[in-house]
Formats: structure tokens, C-alpha cells, sequence
């Protein structure tokens, strides 16, 4: 495992930033897909949809159907959304309270999630809830849509801070849910996991990246299986 | 016994929670951020002092530190307070930290002290923990928290496959909810995404207690069109017109 090499240092090429994440996360969303974007990245891949893309965003805290947000400033405390921002109302959209909210999620009537993670396993445990050495943490809705989505789409920066390795072969932090990723994307690399065969496959790398220059910041044994194409 | 007609109507926040003991366990709703959140209750609640008091929320107490659901330039409100004022002694909730610990939030502090026990259910186990206790139902069992620390001491048992953890109904003392409208028998309607956790937690306190903007007379309300029903509303408090507290 190699972890000396640093953003911008011995990087090979330069990493894609935030938006470019979201970017290639929201071109793998499906139109008319019911779908729940975390906080963070996974937020901004509203912002990239391919054309003729449209999808029934759902927040937890009881809202179908929102699309853009209220100017800074303006919004309504009534018209939320889960990540504590104001969408505008928009026709077609719909309110409910958090027992319907989350019999939807619970009842496996989201198609995808997007959220952001601290750890995947290679099996695709996903942690991303606690940092152990905080002692607190926050799990709100992660843990049910994790188990429960029908997809599972990790949308984060491949590595942490000093380069340590977030794509691991077992979490070491406590689980929001085992066995649920189905899909990573990262500054450097777009990995799927095929969790039958327990093997985390690179798709996809950034543009003057290598399988090599992956698999060295990434702890999990990464395999190759088809073409592996540059994230465009 | 003397029966006199019910009135469900406090004339102040603060006659509403004025039988509120210490050691009294309280559910507040809303989700988090002013939409939903019976502030005004919650402000009366503290005004009592009453202590040793456990909490039942959600998004608990980030709003104080990161803004989180307030929208104007208002010092935002949360269930930070009864950590603050030393008034609570627990919290059971979803989420009670937010990502950054600068400044601390209350509840991370009030924690780190060892003055805070803080019991973190995941959202969807949380409120079908309290639809249970209001709906008669002792326990269920769900999907969410197999194989994390959620599931520790927890009985497993498979259905068609799959593996599901036994979780048991949760219900409270009191329940502080807020609503838009009451009619003066009790019955409630909300207003855009402030249901959340409140027609929920309506349910399953032994008293509860909603702050409303508006109350009608009986008819008021469209039958058709009630959310709560007035049967699990005990008292019924109106916010003075143009409070500035969203």
C-alpha cells in the first residue's frame, strides 16, 4: 500500500474536483427514477443530470419531487429539504411526514441513493456515520437507505486526509450497513462491486491515471474484468 | 367528579407545560431546522426548569452551531438547550451532531463532559418505534441496522431470506408538536414538509401538547382534510399573530 504520494504531489495526473465526482455519479441516474441524493457531493449531482434526465428527488424528512432551491436568503422554514436547505415549490410535488417517508425507504421504493462515505469495504460494507475516535456520531437516514435502496452509489474523494485509503478490504469504523455498495465513484476512479463474487472491479480511471496509480491508493484488491475507459 | 366541558386550550406556552415534572421523558417534534419545531413550547419548557429530563428527537441540536433549517437572520433554536441548561439528561435521536465540531454543539459537549447520555437510533427505526407505541403495537422487526452496532443485544430473525433485528415501540410522557391549524376540539393540519415527526409523536405521549398558528372553531377544518385526530391532542396553544420565530 502505497501512501506517500499526496494531491497535487506525486499524483500522476491531476484529480477531478467535487463537481466532476457528481458529475459522472449523476450520469449513471436513470430518468424516472425515484432517488435520494445525500449531503455533499452526492447533493450536486442535481446539478449535472444529462439532458432529458428527470428524476422524483426524494429528502427524508417528507418531500417528493423538488427540484431547484429558493435563492440564498430567501425559502421557506416549511419547504425543507433533509440536507436543511429550501426548495421552491414546484407543481407535482409532494409532502408527508416521516412514517410514510420512511416506509418508502424501508419498503425498498427508492431506486438509488447517492451518499458519501469514510470507508467501503471490498465486499461493500459501507461506514459512514461515525468517526470512532469522535465517539458521537450522526446516522439519521444513512442507515435505512443504505440496507434498503435499491442501489447504493458512493460519491467521495477516493482518499482521506494524508492519502489514507477510504476503499479498504475490511472497515475498521462501525458499519451504517454491510454488503450494500454497489457502485463508487471517486476523483480517480469509478469502481463497481459485484458483491456475488466479492470483487470490486475498476471501471473507469481519471484522465493520466493507471490501474497501478489506483490500486496504490486504494487498500482493496482491485481486479480487472472488460475494458477499463478514461471518466469522461 | 365534576364533568365540565373540554377545553383543550392553554392561554400561554408557559400554562401549557406548567404540570411538567423533572425526569419526565418528552418528545419534540418536527425534523430539525424551525420548520415543524414547537419552539415556543420548547422556550417555555426551559423557562420552567424543570430537570433530569429525557429527550426524544431527531435532528437534534445542529441548528445552534451550522444553521441547519433556519432561514433567516434569527439566532437559530434547537434541543441543545435542555443540554445548555443542564435540564436533560439523555436524548434518544437520529442525529444529534452535526459534521464539524467547531464551535461544539450543545449536545456534543453536554456528551463529552459525561453529562449527556446520547441514544442514536437510525431515522426510520426511530419513528416506527413511536408509530408503534402510538398504534398499540409493542415491537417489529426491520431490515435497517442488521450488522452494525445498532443491532448489538438485538434478537435476529430471518423472513423469506432475509435477516431483521426486533426493535420495541418507544413512547414518552409528554409529546411537544407543532401544527399550522387546530380546531378547538384538537383536531390538526400541518403545512408543507413540518409533519415530520409530529403527527407521529401526536400518538404516543401520555400528554400531548401542540403549538399551532392558527385555532378555528369546530368546522373549521375540513373532515376530510384532518391530519391528527383530536382524540390524541391534549392541549392546545396559539402563537401570538406575527411572532417573528419562524
Amino acid at each position: 500500500m502505497n501512501t506517500s504520494t499526496k494531491p497535487g504531489g506525486n499524483d500522476p495526473a491531476p484529480r477531478l474536483d467535487r463537481a466532476a465526482i457528481a458529475k459522472r455519479a449523476a450520469r449513471d441516474l436513470i430518468d424516472g427514477s425515484t432517488v435520494n441524493l445525500g449531503i455533499g457531493i452526492p447533493a450536486m449531482c442535481a446539478d449535472f443530470l444529462p439532458d432529458g434526465v428527470e428524476l422524483l428527488y426524494h429528502a427524508e424528512n417528507g418531500i417528493l419531487g423538488f427540484k431547484e432551491l429558493s435563492a440564498p436568503g430567501e425559502g421557506d422554514p416549511n419547504l425543507m429539504d433533509a440536507g436543511g436547505s429550501f426548495p421552491k415549490l414546484v407543481p407535482g410535488m409532494a409532502f408527508f411526514d416521516s412514517v410514510e417517508s420512511f416506509s418508502l425507504i424501508r419498503g425498498g421504493h427508492i431506486d438509488v441513493t447517492v451518499l458519501g462515505a469514510l470507508q467501503v469495504s471490498r465486499t461493500g460494507d459501507l461506514a459512514n456515520w461515525i468517526i470512532p475516535k469522535r465517539g458521537i456520531g450522526s446516522i439519521g437516514g444513512a442507515m435505512d437507505l443504505a440496507a434498503n435502496a435499491k442501489r447504493v452509489v458512493i460519491a467521495m474523494e477516493h482518499t482521506a486526509r494524508g492519502n489514507t485509503p477510504k476503499i479498504v478490504e475490511e472497515c475498521t469504523f462501525p458499519l451504517t450497513a454491510p454488503g450494500c455498495v454497489d457502485e463508487i465513484v471517486t476523483d480517480i476512479a469509478v469502481i463497481k462491486i459485484d458483491r456475488v463474487s466479492g470483487r470490486m472491479i475498476l471501471r473507469e480511471t481519471a484522465p493520466g491515471w493507471s490501474f497501478e496509480d489506483v490500486q496504490a491508493l486504494t487498500e482493496a484488491t482491485l481486479v480487472v474484468d472488460g475494458e477499463i475507459v478514461e471518466i469522461s | 367528579m365534576t364533568i365540565v366541558p373540554i377545553n383543550k386550550i392553554s392561554n400561554s406556552f408557559a400554562d401549557a407545560v406548567a404540570d411538567i415534572p423533572s425526569g419526565a421523558s418528552i418528545m419534540i417534534g418536527g425534523f430539525g431546522g424551525a420548520g415543524g419545531q414547537p419552539t415556543r413550547l420548547m422556550m417555555a419548557l426551559r423557562d420552567l426548569g424543570v430537570g433530569d429530563l429525557t429527550i426524544i428527537g431527531n435532528v437534534a441540536g445542529i441548528s445552534k452551531t451550522t444553521g441547519y433549517g433556519w432561514p433567516y437572520h434569527l439566532d437559530p433554536v434547537d434541543q441543545g438547550m435542555f443540554f445548555e441548561s443542564g435540564q436533560a439528561k439523555k436524548i434518544t435521536c437520529s442525529f444529534p451532531v452535526p459534521g464539524t465540531t467547531n464551535p461544539l454543539s450543545e449536545i456534543e459537549k453536554a456528551f463529552r463532559e459525561g453529562r449527556a447520555e446520547v441514544d442514536i437510533v437510525p431515522q426510520g427505526t426511530l419513528i416506527e418505534r413511536i408509530r408503534a407505541a402510538g398504534a398499540g403495537v409493542p415491537a417489529f422487526y426491520t431490515p435497517t441496522g442488521v450488522g452494525t452496532p445498532v443491532a448489538e443485544g438485538k434478537e435476529h430473525r430471518d423472513f423469506d431470506g432475509r435477516t431483521y433485528l426486533l426493535e420495541t415501540a418507544l413512547s414518552a410522557d409528554y409529546a411537544l408538536i407543532r401544527a399550522q391549524k387546530a380546531d378547538t376540539r384538537g383536531n390538526l393540519q400541518y403545512i408543507g414538509t413540518s409533519r415530520a415527526f409530529n403527527p407521529a409523536m401526536a400518538t404516543a405521549a401520555t400528554i400531548t401538547i401542540v403549538e399551532v398558528d392558527e385555532i378555528v372553531e369546530v368546522g373549521g377544518i375540513d373532515p376530510e382534510r384532518v391530519e391528527t385526530l383530536s382524540t390524541y391532542v391534549n392541549r392546545i396553544v396559539q402563537r401570538e399573530a406575527g411572532d417573528p420565530m419562524p
